[in-house]
This record gives C-alpha cells, sequence and structure tokens, in this order.
C-alpha cells in the first residue's frame, strides 16, 4: 500500500513537472522608449514577470525617438512610443502595434462656468496669448496654468497634442497628477492637465470640441486630446520566444484591467 | 588578568573608533560622488553659465542651464524664513526661560517638541490646503502658490530649532549675574535684555545658523506650496528652491543626459552652500565656549 502511494506522487509529480515543462518559458524581454509609458509597461512587465519566473523583463525609460531607434537596431526586443510611427520609420521595416490610448483631460475648477474648449483655445490658454478667463466666457479671472514638471510624459503629451511644447506659461509645475487635481480644485481661477483616469469629481473636466473625455470617446478617437501607446517591432525579424509571449499576454483582452489601472484605455 | 582587561579595553576602544568612522566614511562617500557627479555638467555648460544663468529650460529643444533663479530663490527664501521665524522663536524662547510660571512652561516646551516632530509632508499638505488659498484670497492675487507662501511654511519649521538652542543658551547664564543686575535695581525685564541675553549671544546665533541651515535645506514642504515654476524670485511669484529643483525633475531625467548631470551639479551647490553654513555654526559655537 505504502508503495502504491508513493508510486502515485511519483508518477503524478512527473506529470506536473512536464506540464510544467511544456509552459515555462525562459528568457529575457527588454523593451526600450517612451518615460509615458512607464506605468502601464511597468505594471505589464511586472504581472508577466509574476507568471512566468524563468523570464526577467527589463525596460529602460530613454524616450519614444530612442526607443524606435533601439529597435531599428535591433538593441531591444520591443520598442516603446507613445505617438505613431512616420512613413520614413515604417519604411525601415519597423510595425506598429497600439497596445492602449492615453487620454488627457483638461481639468478646471467646478466653480467654473466654462464647460467646453477647443484645442486651438487651449493651446493659446497655455501659450499665455489669453490671460483672463472672461475673454472666453467665464468670470473675470486671471487664468492660472497649472501643470507638470519637466520630463513628465503627461506634460510632453498634453504639450505636443496642444501644440505648446516649450512656449508654456506655467504658473504652477506640480510633481504629481494629484497634486495637480488638488490645486485646481482649490482654485476657481486654475486649468490643469491630468491622466483621464484619475480625474476626480472635485474638478470639472472639460469637453474639447464639444466632446466629453470618456473611455468611448477616447476610443472611438472623437476625443482629441489623447495619444497612442505604440508598441514597435521589426517587420522581418522574429521575436523571441519569451517577448513574442509578453507581446501576446499583453495584447490580450487579459491585460486590459492592469491598462486601466495604470491609467490607459485598453483597445484589445 | 590585566592582560586581559587591557585587551578588552583595546578591543571595546577598537570597536567605538570604527562605529565613529561610519559617520566620517558617509560623509566623506557622499562629498566625493557629488563632487564627481556635479563636475561634469559645470564643465560642459560653463561655470558662470551655469550659476548665473537666468534661464532653466531642461528639456526644451535647446535646452538651457541657468540656476540663477534658484539660488537667489533659496537665499531669499531663508532670510525672509528668518525675518519671520527668528523674532518669534527668540521672545519665545526668553518667555519660556525666564518668565513663563512652571506649568506654561511645560506646555508651550511640549508644543515645541511636537512642532520638530511633525512630517514636512505634512507641513506642506497643510500649505497646500490652508495657507496657499488664504493668500490668494488675502492679497487678492490669481494664485496663491508662491515665495511669500514658501517663507511662511518655512518660518513655522525652523521655529523649534530656534527655540530650542536658544533656551538651552539662556538657560546656561549663571544666575549670580541676574541677581547682581536686579540688586543694582534694574527691573527684571531689564535685565533679561541687557544681562542675559548678551550673556547668551553666542548661543543664540548657534540657533540662528541652525534654523538657516534647515530651512535651506527643506524640499517637500515648499515644494507643496510654492509652484515650482523656475522664475526669478518675487514675493508673489511662483518659484522654484535649490533643493525643488533636484526633486522634482530627477524622477524622470534619462541617466547620463546632461539634465541629470545638470542636477547633480544643482546639488553640489547646495552641498556647499550647507558646508558654508555649517563652518559658520561651528565658528560660533566655538566662540561660545570660549
Amino acid at each position: 500500500m505504502k508503495k502504491f502511494v508513493t508510486l502515485i506522487t511519483i508518477v503524478s509529480l512527473m506529470l506536473t513537472a512536464m506540464t510544467g515543462c511544456g509552459k515555462t518559458v525562459s528568457g529575457s524581454v527588454s523593451t526600450d522608449g517612451s518615460t509615458s509609458m512607464e506605468k502601464v509597461i511597468g505594471a505589464l512587465g511586472e504581472a508577466f514577470e509574476e507568471n512566468n519566473s524563468g523570464v526577467t523583463f527589463t525596460y529602460n525609460p530613454t524616450g519614444s525617438g530612442s526607443g524606435i531607434t533601439a529597435v531599428a537596431e535591433g538593441r531591444c526586443d520591443i520598442g516603446l512610443s507613445s505617438r505613431n510611427l512616420k512613413d520614413e520609420e515604417k519604411a525601415q521595416g519597423l510595425t506598429e502595434t497600439i497596445l492602449a490610448l492615453d487620454g488627457i483631460a483638461i481639468i478646471v475648477n467646478p466653480d467654473n462656468p466654462v464647460n467646453d474648449l477647443d484645442l486651438e483655445t487651449i493651446g493659446r490658454i497655455y501659450r499665455g496669448e489669453i490671460t483672463n478667463w472672461k475673454d472666453i466666457g467665464g468670470n473675470d479671472l486671471e487664468i492660472v496654468l497649472i501643470g507638470r514638471e519637466a520630463g513628465s510624459g503627461t506634460r510632453d503629451g498634453f504639450e505636443s497634442i496642444t501644440d505648446t511644447e516649450d512656449v508654456c506659461k506655467y504658473r504652477q509645475e506640480l510633481t504629481s497628477t494629484g497634486d495637480v487635481i488638488t490645486t485646481v480644485a482649490g482654485n476657481p481661477a486654475a486649468i490643469g492637465y491630468a491622466s483621464l483616469a484619475s480625474v476626480k469629481e472635485t474638478v470639472k473636466a472639460l469637453s474639447v470640441g464639444g466632446i466629453m473625455p470618456t473611455e468611448e470617446t477616447v476610443k472611438d478617437g472623437s476625443y482629441v486630446v489623447q495619444r497612442p501607446f505604440v508598441l514597435v517591432t521589426r517587420s522581418n525579424t522574429e521575436l523571441s520566444e519569451a517577448a513574442q509571449k509578453f507581446f501576446d499576454y499583453i495584447t490580450s483582452s487579459e491585460a486590459n484591467e492592469i491598462i486601466s489601472s495604470a491609467g490607459a484605455v485598453p483597445v484589445n | 588578568m590585566k592582560n586581559r582587561k587591557r585587551l578588552m579595553e583595546n578591543a571595546i576602544h577598537g570597536i567605538f573608533l570604527v562605529l565613529g568612522l561610519i559617520t566620517v566614511g558617509c560623509v566623506l562617500l557622499i562629498t566625493v560622488y557629488l563632487v564627481i557627479s556635479g563636475i561634469p555638467a559645470i564643465r560642459k555648460i560653463g561655470v558662470l553659465k551655469f550659476l548665473f544663468g537666468k534661464k532653466w529650460a531642461s528639456t526644451a529643444a535647446q535646452p538651457q542651464y541657468g540656476i540663477l533663479p534658484f539660488i537667489l530663490t533659496s537665499i531669499y527664501g531663508t532670510a525672509g524664513a528668518i525675518v519671520l521665524g527668528v523674532p518669534v522663536g527668540f521672545l519665545t524662547a526668553v518667555y519660556l526661560s525666564k518668565i513663563a510660571p512652571p506649568k506654561v512652561k511645560t506646555v508651550i516646551e511640549t508644543a515645541v517638541s511636537l512642532l520638530a516632530g511633525i512630517p514636512s509632508v505634512v507641513y506642506g499638505l497643510v500649505g497646500m490646503m490652508v495657507l496657499v488659498p488664504g493668500i490668494r484670497t488675502l492679497f487678492h492675487i490669481p494664485d496663491g502658490a508662491s515665495l511669500f507662501a514658501a517663507i511662511i511654511v518655512l518660518a513655522i519649521m525652523i521655529l523649534p530649532s530656534i527655540i530650542k538652542v536658544s533656551l538651552t543658551a539662556l538657560e546656561a547664564v549663571p544666575k549670580e549675574y541676574e541677581d547682581a543686575s536686579l540688586a543694582l535695581g534694574a527691573t527684571p525685564v531689564e535685565t533679561y535684555f541687557r544681562v542675559s541675553v548678551p550673556a547668551a549671544k553666542s548661543g543664540i546665533a548657534a540657533a540662528v545658523v541652525l534654523g538657516v541651515g534647515r530651512a535651506i535645506g527643506e524640499a517637500m514642504a515648499i515644494m507643496m506650496v510654492a509652484g515650482n515654476a523656475p522664475n526669478m524670485p518675487k514675493v508673489f511669484q511662483s518659484v522654484r528652491f535649490l533643493t525643488t529643483a533636484v526633486a522634482s525633475e530627477m524622477s524622470y531625467a534619462a541617466d547620463g543626459s546632461i539634465q541629470k548631470q545638470a542636477l547633480f551639479s544643482i546639488a553640489l551647490v547646495l552641498f556647499l552652500f550647507i558646508m558654508l553654513i555649517n563652518a559658520v555654526l561651528n565658528f560660533f559655537l566655538k566662540h561660545s565656549k570660549e
């Protein structure tokens, strides 16, 4: 009887080991690129490593441009870009896969009567060409521009979409989304921007060109203050087994929850 | 037996020496590291352009690395905190050591100790939620996050160190001095300001320098109330300090970039400022012993 139990145990152990063998992938996945994608790709990498103990995941935050160059030169498996690829980059043999969309909400104090601005006006406000709310249908208050610190992905995204790179006349440069929301909630003349997922009811999100920012409007593209998070791969080279598995995992619907909790809108 | 005892003594001396050297080692390590990582950017940018440049735009297409606004903001902010904080702290110390009844003294001293124990992020949070909107409505300006808000927060933060060190200095004044003054017909208040305070002056000076050190090194609290735009300092303008300049951009600066190196250079400048303040502090402390 005892022998029989031992035999069963051994057989079952072997079976588990074998099934384990079939699933385990070892190796490494290296990603390189956009600093804005840090939160999303970091959370995905962590979850992937947890499920696949043999794989090491690395992320090198260098910026979209450097990430695209890195993957083109074969220095990493997957390049990360927070903009669409240009035609000449595609011509180099690169493929883009949209992982998620990043919606940026324009927020004001709930007491502010302004509900809607178009992209052009937002740009003019941030460039300092419109300085009083009364010029755009609000109260007679000087507009207080709240932004993020240099290097922040949200700032980078906002400035590139509104065409205000390096010319924003910020009154305050805060280091977190939470601080931006708190500050805007406490000042009736303030305007700020924050990742869509983190906007709370203490502030009012403006509609841009008549479209309210929601997951749906970001997904269908009608809300314009958004940008894609793009995975860049080489068209003619196959990914390593580990990298392919990672790629499949993050573009599957399994990863959606992680992507949303990291503040982006999943598309797959 | 005697030999063993001596061996034991020597061994323990050795252990104490090693423990003492840990501190020295840390200071040396930090100094060397800061100098090594701070010099390259200053070389690339140029000392004058770095220290006296008026514009900081580290991520612009044509980056500019001038830290004069930060240096001036740190100096003005600290000076403002001293101007507001020292009179309050100093007079509190005089009151506590000479006039206050024991019960009142216990309550105030406990409150001061508690104030010293509040984490700086809490100062920042209260400043952000209460002080900044308060300044905005009180002075009718568009936004309250400013040098002025930072000065007030710093003034409150340096109070405990000023009160405690001045208190110790005042209490160390021999009672005979005061008795003699009173016996000669001076009133108690005259005695405090003409006899006790001059006798404790170097200790009080040390308290002020300590306050300066605390104010110039603070980052978290003022990051939340000062606005952080790299402007030249004005009282109601959003400003960035040396400390907050390092803290706010460090997390996003790419490794090896000139931006990151420049942040280390700012830290080096701040470090030199603090060394200078420490030298002054030592000078006063040495003076008070003589």
